[in-house]
């Protein structure tokens, strides 16, 4: 999974990438280099007391300094680059496909996981190749280029390389393996510690009320022990990585000497090879050191890019129609045929053989209790979802083979939970049509009772409004979404429970006001109230995914025994107290 | 370390990564950033912003790849790059005094701290020691080469003698400078035993050094646990305005991320500041030792290679900002999008939103670049500077040794010093930012240790040995904000057994009235009495005990239904916990659950329906039996048809026992035993609904209001007083249907 994003993102990065391992390359075999020229320092320079030779190996030794800095610094660059395009390719293209995303897709990952998805999960992963670019790949440089030179040092002693460099990875992944779990189950116990601390918070009365802050803290204490317990685990382990690889590396250096000393009496090596190879072994030591850390971040960027991957190898549910109807031939007009929607692998249909025909200038309600399929059926008309069988057909079309731009351009959607977003009133009002004047805009804040309210703010209808609309009430939050709906003009209104906010006056003031600008529009209400749905041309009685009942209230309080229950259930609650 | 190198170099405080004040945060925000139901991928608990969020990752990262090598002494000069410019510069108000009482609470520890202190320095001496000690085993190397050269019982003094006179001067001084057996090659035994010496240092100094490690992570986190109980054990002490006061959203962060902040610095930074130091004295101490010209050609890179970093850092800082400026705003934007969907796909602005998303993406790449190429040039700049300095030790040096000035050995352990000595400054450099994050977090959290707990409760409490139920207010004054006057000399008896409803508009501060009942607050003045003893000379648990409540809101904990039922008497038996449950319609639905009462709640419950939950808190509030009931808005927003059941349950709960009820729909508290109408913190009419109605007031006028509508449903939020909707001959034509 890691692989095949990174494989599919990074293509349009070849060139910028192979300059990196090219600018690694040098940088590293200039630095590998330096003590090499050390070693002739000593060799020749010293040794035989030359100073002038000493003068000139230091003049050299800096202009390989020089060319190190100059290609790490190059390097960091076109790796830096490479590694933000690449997070930002992957952003968008999660973004984009998100876009086309039906709400099923929406649902089944969550907003929140689709949120996280595309921005810390990419964040994770783009981490990674930065972390790649900068060291990782300079690691086998390093260390490849370490053993050449050290061999070109000295051949006899390279068997210590082979016996210091398994050592210290067998040390350091032993104890990263030991770490990594730990890790994990520490965070899941600052998890549960924080959990009990938000319900402390949260349920701050109940607690108080209840006289439980005696249970709170044992549930506290027993979930802070475990903490610390956990944290203490990996903490001494963390303890024992230093320690351990300095041990490593420091026995290494006086093996070197030690075996480099009988070497060099019998003649098999110079001093300066000596001091060289120390270096050299230090080199690829501390590379494949970076290189296991490095490692440790692969599995969660691993699970992070496969979430991405999720992602991006989901095709939407709702697809656009390949040979799009651009005309329709009647206006205002919606007709569900024998609608079936399941969702897929769920047991039943949420949704059973719905028909029912919408003309214009009608009022169709919808009622019945929650989970009845209310929101699922008004979902199906904008092609949130698509049918599973049947057909949803808006002006005489199938919405399937309109053309999408088209269909939505019919459709005024108030959702159940009304979503504004981050901007002033205007801007959210003219969500639906930007080019809508002012004059419009009061008009439908009129229609939406919402006039009253927005006059009163100092800004009027420049007040900014926060992100989801939190800075205003639910009721307020309705009534502009209402409004947003209206300054469409669209000829399919869809409100789903969109009126459980208002009270019942305004409930009342709203619809009469209504009824003039929907004179030649199809309305569908979704509705709790049986008070908003009364005078509904058709009120249809959704139980359990099916109807159970089509038709004028007065019929139905003699047709339909759950209509007849739920206008009971809501008159009687008085009277059982 | 007080003045740290990026002292006052950055005026970011505001862009606070731990969330109390963020960007673009607020209520909802937090609400679906703490219930982000996968952050397994994520550090942080609650992403109050998306500042946090790149923070986070940022110091995840420097976590997962530097920690640890960054604390090896360089053979590769400069610390891997992230650090120090990667973590956020969060800025304490006061760095000194808060970063005090932060190490004072350690001192509990003193002993092993005082240990550690010990160990510390012991095993940084012996690793300081170690080169030097290797220099000797190449100066013995060395001198058996150059010795077995030279003609055997010849001696010293004479070969100098003859190379001076030869014209060898060079090789003259070299050999003055040493201790040559001329004829002898290396000597072995002499080699083993210093060999042996080193490693017994190196061993020693990693033992010292891991069991050094091993103690101070005990003292951490047993420290941050003290921290951690004491806040938990402040938020039960701290009175309820506390909590009005600020978004429990903010109090969450200071009792989370903060605290797991403080946690992390500590861990990361004490360790590594203490070995640091001493590393930096130890290593300066023998540079000067074997040659002080050498140690002041070294300590030249010392100031340009703190002032390169600070550039470095500073201009990164800047870039950091902006990078976690535009990850919170494009955050935003995606939350946005993601959030409103539907809204975006049927008002078709699909298009307008992703071209707004890449505008923004690629500022952000552009400032993420940035951020990410200037803080990577740090470690390229201080190995160059490393490398310099190198150079300069070799060339030097070696003319040093040439001149018999010094010996091989000791240029020798001169280079890894001179790259060792970098390495802590590095360091030092970079825990600046972490250890000013951890101190700006426990600074929020002393905010909170220090605020102002509610008063204690009385020496010698007073105790009610036989309830009922009698509540008396004697001229009761309250107020939230000192300027708002809310309840004014409010007196009012509640009999035992009684009903008592209030009725009123929104914020007429009916349920203030329960909540001073509960002692939730404190009077301003009167008093409130409990059969008869004044609620402030009791202990608030023995008040508490005596009054069930239940609230509109309808919190539970995550655990099961069983055992939130039973949180409203821990010691109740199985049979007793199934007779609440039956009593309140609890069992009904549960027998439904395919797991029964062992169902466990989630936090968001949403595997139980709103109803259902209500009926979960009144079944926890009929198990804790008390002799005083409190009723506040209990249904609210409940399907019509589960709201029958909540009204019987209530009903079953409230027999015989002194009951207050707020209510919206006066319909259910008609036959209350007295009904008390508010408005404007007071009490305008009283008396039972017969009576108030008769009277042709305030009552009157709700219930006409109220009673002409045909539905029930009325939402506070919207309509502070019910109105009129659908008129009375619907409802009565409704009826007519039914009944005919």
């Amino acid at each position: 999974m890691l692989l095949s994003l990174l494989r599919t993102h990074l293509r349009p990065y070849t060139r910028p990438m192979l300059l990196v391992v090219l600018l690694q390359l040098i940088g590293t075999i200039a630095s590998l280099y330096l003590p090499s020229l050390n070693a002739d320092i000593i060799d020749k320079g010293i040794a035989k007391g030359d100073t002038g030779y000493i003068l000139t190996t230091g003049g050299w030794m800096l202009t390989v300094t020089l060319l190190q800095v100059v290609c790490s610094i190059a390097a960091v660059y076109f790796g830096a680059r490479t590694a933000m395009s690449f997070g930002r390719d992957v952003r968008r293209a999660v973004f984009h496909r998100v876009g086309e995303f039906s709400s099923r897709e929406v649902a089944k990952f969550g907003a929140p996981s689709l949120i996280t998805r595309n921005t810390n999960d990419v964040q994770q992963v783009q981490m990674l190749v930065v972390m790649t670019f900068t060291l990782l790949v300079a690691a086998p440089i390093m260390m490849v280029g370490g053993v050449i030179m050290a061999l070109r040092q000295d051949v006899g002693l390279s068997w210590l390389m082979l016996v210091s460099v398994p050592a210290l990875m067998i040390a350091v992944g032993l104890i990263v393996r030991k770490m990594v779990p730990g890790f994990r189950q520490m965070q899941t116990r600052i998890d549960s510690v924080n959990r009990v601390l938000r319900e402390q918070i949260s349920g701050i009365r109940v607690v108080r009320a209840f006289v439980r802050e005696p249970y709170e803290t044992k549930r506290f204490d027993v979930a802070n022990a475990d903490l610390t317990n956990a944290a203490l685990r990996v903490g001494r382990l963390m303890a024992l990585i230093f320690p351990t690889v300095m041990l490593i590396l420091n026995a290494s250096s006086v093996a070197v000497l030690w075996f480099g000393a009988s070497r060099i009496d019998a003649g098999q090596m110079q001093i300066g090879a000596l001091t060289a190879f120390l270096t050299y072994l230090m080199q690829i030591l501390m590379s494949v050191m970076m290189a296991t850390f490095m490692l440790v971040m692969l599995p969660r960027a691993a699970v992070c890019a496969e979430r991405i991957q999720e992602v991006l190898g989901t095709q939407s549910s709702v697809a656009p129609p390949a040979a799009p109807v651009t005309e329709c031939q009647t206006r205002a007009e919606l007709e569900l045929h024998d609608v079936t929607f399941q969702y897929p692998g769920a047991a039943a249909p949420v949704l059973r053989n719905i028909s029912f025909r919408a003309g214009p200038g009608t009022t169709t309600a919808i009622i019945g209790s929650t989970g009845a399929g209310k929101t699922t059926l008004i979902s199906l008309v904008p092609r949130l979802f698509d049918v599973t069988g049947g057909s949803v057909s808006v002006d005489g079309v199938d919405v399937r083979e309109l053309e999408p731009d088209l269909l939505w351009e019919r459709i005024g959607l108030v959702p159940q939970r009304p979503y504004l977003f981050t901007g002033t009133i205007a801007s959210n009002l003219r969500y639906g049509r930007p080019d809508a004047t002012d004059e419009e805009l009061w008009e439908a804040l009129e229609i939406a009772q919402a006039r009253d309210f927005v006059e009163e703010m100092p800004e009027g209808l420049e007040a900014p409004i926060a992100q989801g609309g939190t800075n205003v009430s639910g009721g307020q939050r309705q009534r502009l979404a209402i409004a947003r709906a209206l300054v469409r003009r669209p000829e399919i209104y869809l409100f789903d429970d969109s009126f459980s906010a208002l009270d019942l006056g305004t409930d009342a003031r709203l619809r009469a006001a209504l009824r003039p600008v929907t004179a030649d529009a199809v309305v569908v209400i979704v509705a709790q109230r049986v008070s908003t749905i009364m005078n509904a041309d058709q009120i249809i009685v959704l139980d359990d995914g099916a109807v159970v009942g089509i038709g004028r209230h007065e019929e139905l309080l003699d047709t339909c025994p759950t209509y007849a229950e739920i206008v009971e259930s809501q008159l009687t609650v008085g009277a059982a107290a | 370390m007080s003045t740290t190198p990026n002292g006052n170099a950055t005026p970011n405080g505001s862009a606070t990564p731990n969330g109390s004040a963020t960007p673009n945060g607020n209520g909802h925000r937090d609400s679906t950033g703490g219930k982000m139901s996968d952050r397994s991928a994520g550090n942080g608990t609650a992403p109050t912003a998306g500042a946090k969020q790149a923070g986070a990752t940022q110091a995840g990262a420097a976590q997962a790849g530097a920690a640890v090598p960054s604390r090896l002494p360089g053979r590769r000069p400069g610390g891997p790059p992230w650090m120090g410019a990667g973590m956020p510069a969060e800025k304490s108000m006061n760095f000194g005094p808060s970063a005090r009482r932060l190490i004072g609470r350690l001192s509990p520890y003193r002993l092993e701290l005082l240990v550690v202190i010990t160990l510390a320095i012991v095993s940084v001496g012996l690793s300081v020691i170690g080169p030097k000690i290797l220099g000797r085993a190449t100066d013995v190397i060395f001198s058996g080469i150059i010795g077995k050269q030279l003609p055997a019982g010849v001696p010293l003094d004479q070969i100098i003698a003859q190379a001076r006179a030869s014209g060898n001067g060079g090789f003259a001084n070299l050999l003055s400078g040493m201790k040559v057996v001329p004829g002898a090659g290396i000597d072995f035994t002499r080699l083993s035993h210093i060999l042996a010496l080193a490693m017994l240092v190196y061993v020693g100094s990693s033992l010292l050094s891991w069991w050094q490690g091993y103690i101070l992570t005990g003292v951490v986190q047993r420290a941050v646990m003290k921290l951690r109980s004491d806040v938990e054990d402040k938020l039960n002490r701290l009175p309820l305005p506390y909590f009005d006061r600020q978004p429990r959203g903010e109090v969450l962060s200071r009792v989370t991320n903060d605290i797991d902040n403080i946690a992390q610095s500590l861990q990361q930074t004490l360790s590594q500041l203490l070995t640091s130091l001493l590393m930096v004295v130890g290593v300066l101490v023998l540079m000067f030792v074997i040659s002080w010209e050498l140690a002041l050609i070294a300590l030249v890179i010392v100031p340009v290679s703190i002032i390169t970093t600070q550039r470095i850092a500073k201009r990164s800082q800047k870039q950091f900002v902006a990078q976690w400026a535009h990850t919170g705003a494009l955050n935003g934007q995606i939350e946005e999008a993601f959030t409103g969907h539907e809204v975006v796909k049927v008002f078709g602005r699909q298009r307008e939103v992703e071209d707004a998303f890449v505008a923004k993406n690629d500022e952000l790449f552009k400032a993420s670049f940035g951020a990410q190429f200037v803080s990577g040039t740090i470690m390229p700049a201080m190995m160059f500077l490393g490398n310099l300095s190198y150079v300069a030790v070799a060339v030097v040096g070696g003319l040093r040794v040439a001149s018999g000035a010094m010996t091989l050995g000791d240029v020798q352990a001169f280079i890894q010093y001179s790259r060792q000595f970098t390495q802590p400054l590095t360091q030092l450099a970079s825990m600046a930012n972490l250890l000013q994050s951890g101190v700006a977090s426990a600074e929020r959290v002393f905010a909170l240790l220090d605020a102002e707990e509610q008063s204690p409760d009385p020496q010698r409490p007073v105790t009610v040995s036989d309830p009922h139920g009698r509540v008396e207010f004697e001229h009761v004054s309250f107020r939230y904000e000192p300027d708002k006057p809310l309840i004014d000399d409010l007196s009012l008896v509640a009999e035992p057994g009684h009903t008592v409803a209030i009725v009123g508009p929104t914020g007429a501060g009916k349920t203030t009235l329960v909540n001073l009942i509960m002692r939730f607050y404190e009077l301003d003045s009167g008093r409130i009495t409990l059969d008869g003893v004044d609620i402030t000379t009791m202990r608030r648990d023995t008040l508490r005990d005596e009054i069930g409540m239940v609230l509109q809101d309808t919190w539970l904990f995550g655990g099961t239904i069983r055992e939130n039922i039973a949180y409203g008497d821990p010691g109740a038996s199985e049979e007793r916990i199934l007779e609440a449950a039956r009593a309140t319609f609890v069992d009904r639905f549960v027998r439904s659950l395919p797991d029964g009462y062992d169902t466990v709640i989630d936090e968001e419950g949403s595997n139980v329906s709103a109803g259902e939950r209500q009926l979960i808190t009144i079944a926890r509030a009929f198990l804790s039996n008390p002799s005083l009931l409190i009723l506040d808005e209990a249904t609210s927003s409940v399907d019509t048809r589960t709201e029958v059941l909540l009204q019987r349950a209530m009903a079953a709960l409230r027999s015989d026992r002194t009951s207050f009820v707020i209510a919206h729909r006066l319909s259910t508290i008609r036959d209350a035993d007295l009904i008390l109408v508010m408005e404007h913190g007071q009490i305008v009419e009283q008396g039972t609904h017969d009576e108030l109605l008769a009277a042709e007031g305030a009552y009157h006028r709700l219930y006409h209001a109220q009673f002409t509508a045909a539905a029930v449903d009325v939402d506070e939020e919207a309509a502070p007083s019910p109105m009129a909707g659908a008129g009375a001959g619907a409802r009565a034509a409704m009826i007519a249907r039914q009944r005919g």
